[in-house]
């Protein structure tokens, strides 16, 4: 992870349904940065805006004013060089598994390279690159995408994605829906995209849980305005500011919060269990169990 | 984007005609069209106007909606207007006489004529009915409306059913097929360039989901509305019963009262050759 932004915001305005009687500002003065190789998390409540926000990542959605830079360029300025964005910042939506329509995953999956152009050869090599990614043996392959089950479907569906190899990979709500194992494979296979290809990977989610757990960065949305951000550490020690526009710390961190409060010497932005383990059993003395 | 399609689009609100009752509204607007077809002076159609701009006012609803409603057919209207102006052979002298185009004093009146009415029709059905009427309301007048025709073994209910079931989808599947187009931009597909094969190629991937989506929620709503034991309509109570108010029965009044008007003039005012 390095300190270069690959994806930046100035001053985002987006407006739904200008003129009717369901005008709503979606975004208002967003500006942010995404750190070049970081997983970055967006959190906030339904209607906050955040999925809105990253329809402007891929120039499906334009906003009404305010600019958008991918790796230093705005992608709404006219220019040869700035090509297809959507194959440069791959965009995973909600419920990935509903836009599956080939005959097979192969099929499915080389849906996305092939619009690149790719050749042949590289396609194949791409799709079989990403289902390893993703967690699906190779024996997929050839079966119809509809005979798979729910969670094995949005994998193909986000391996489509990951096949295009986007400099940054965008995911909105991965593992909504799933099983706490389904989810857990899913992030696997998003965190092993970064860890071999060095890019960058946005996770648009409502669970802290999940974000703190995943996450370097985390971006808070509250009302179509960002309200917090920063390392994922920094953030969940805000816990009062977060509580006020009804986001939970993670349980654990909660508890390490109110162990502070009422006097012990812990800190306050402890993320896993583990890392709590380890602070409370030197507190209560040496780690002998009881 | 396609959620911007506005014709025959509801229009919440708190108005004196949002809150009519929707079979005084159907009833309403079949009077409102023999009124306008009735008329054949240029009083009436002042009087037909006036009446559409009080309706827009009490409906509390933006012109610029209203106006939005008659956008998309202006051309047919002008057409119109225009064979009209054109083709209609009058008595006296043409005005105007240049090889084929003609003009007599009666196709002006009667361009103005055919503009007028099918303006007026437009705007107070869409204001009456569609803008002030939500769907739900709308099938249930309807089906009330109808109710007499299930002694000659017509299923109204389930025809009604079946409208309201229609109706109440297509935003929905709007909202989906925006959703879907949107996640193949994303996967590098364009829908908006090359010939029309490439473009029709080309929304096989929004289709094709598009379709299993719909056989998914028509399987899911059968099943949500066995599970409530759904038999038909027979024995079925209903939530929401209609029932006429005051306001309902004024309403109708003015609008005898208007058609009479509409008679009168007809009957009494000079008349205008052609019109």
């Amino acid at each position: 992870m390095s300190n270069e932004s690959v994806i930046k915001t100035e001053a985002l305005t987006y407006v739904y349904g200008e003129g009717t009687p369901f005008y709503r500002v979606a975004l208002h003065d967003v500006s942010l940065s995404i750190k070049q190789g970081s997983v970055t998390g967006v959190i906030g409540h339904t209607g906050s805006g955040k999925s809105t926000l990253v329809q402007h990542f891929n120039k499906l959605l334009r906003p009404n004013s305010g600019k958008i830079y991918v790796s230093g360029k705005d992608i709404w300025e006219k220019s040869e060089e700035n090509g297809k964005i959507c194959f440069k910042v791959g965009l995973v939506f909600q419920y990935p598994e509903y836009q599956l329509f080939e005959e097979s995953v192969e099929a499915d999956i080389a849906y996305g390279p092939k619009n690149m152009g790719l050749s042949d050869s590289e396609i194949a090599l791409r799709v079989r690159k990403s289902m390893k990614l993703v967690g699906l043996s190779e024996q997929y392959l050839g079966q119809s995408p509809f005979e798979l089950s729910g969670g094995q479907k949005r994998r193909v569906a986000i391996a489509g994605i990951m096949a295009m190899e986007p400099d940054v990979l965008v995911l909105d709500e991965p593992a909504a829906g799933l099983d706490p194992r389904g989810r857990s494979e899913i992030f696997g296979g998003i965190l092993r995209y970064r860890e071999e290809t060095g890019k960058t990977v946005v996770i648009v989610s409502h669970s802290m849980e999940d974000m703190a757990s995943y996450c370097d960065e985390v971006i808070v949305m509250n009302r179509g305005e960002v309200y917090l951000s920063g390392g994922t550490r920094d953030v969940f020690s805000h816990a009062k500011e977060l509580s006020e526009v009804h986001l939970d710390v993670p349980q654990i961190t909660s508890l390490m919060g109110k162990l502070a409060d009422i006097g012990y010497d812990v800190p306050r932005n402890v993320l896993t269990v583990e890392e709590a383990a380890d602070i409370l059993t030197k507190i209560l003395g040496g780690g002998k169990a009881c | 984007m396609l959620k911007d399609i506005t014709f025959g689009q509801y229009f919440p609100g708190n108005s004196f005609l949002h809150k009519l009752d929707p079979r005084v509204k159907i009833l309403s607007v079949i009077l409102l069209i023999v009124w306008i077809f009735m008329a054949n002076h240029i009083l009436s159609y002042a009087l037909l106007l006036v009446t559409c701009f009080a309706m827009i006012f009490m409906a509390k609803l933006p012109f610029k909606t209203v106006f939005r409603s008659i956008k998309g057919i202006i051309l047919i209207l002008l057409i119109t207007a225009l064979i009209n102006l054109f083709m209609t052979k009058g008595q006296g002298s043409p005005l105007l006489d240049y090889g084929p185009f003609t003009i007599y004093e009666e196709g002006i009146w009667r361009a103005v004529k055919m503009f007028l009415r099918i303006t007026i029709l437009l705007v107070m059905t869409s204001v009456v009915l569609t803008y002030t009427t939500s769907p739900i309301a709308l099938t249930d007048g309807i089906e009330r409306l109808l109710s007499p025709l299930a002694v000659m073994h017509v299923p109204v209910h389930d025809f009604a059913m079946m409208m309201s079931i229609a109706l109440r989808f297509i935003p929905t599947l709007i909202e989906e097929t925006d959703k879907i187009m949107s996640a193949q931009k994303a996967r590098g597909a364009d829908f908006t360039s090359g010939g029309i094969v490439k473009r029709v190629k080309a929304l096989l991937p929004v289709l094709i989901p598009l379709f299993i989506s719909a056989f998914r929620r028509a399987e899911e709503l059968a099943t949500a509305m066995e599970c409530r034991c759904y038999r038909g309509g027979t024995g079925r109570t209903r939530m929401k019963i209609l029932k006429l108010h005051i306001s309902d029965g004024v309403f109708l009044g003015a609008l005898i009262l208007l058609g009479v008007g509409v008679i009168l003039v007809n009957a009494y005012a000079g008349a205008i050759v052609g019109f």
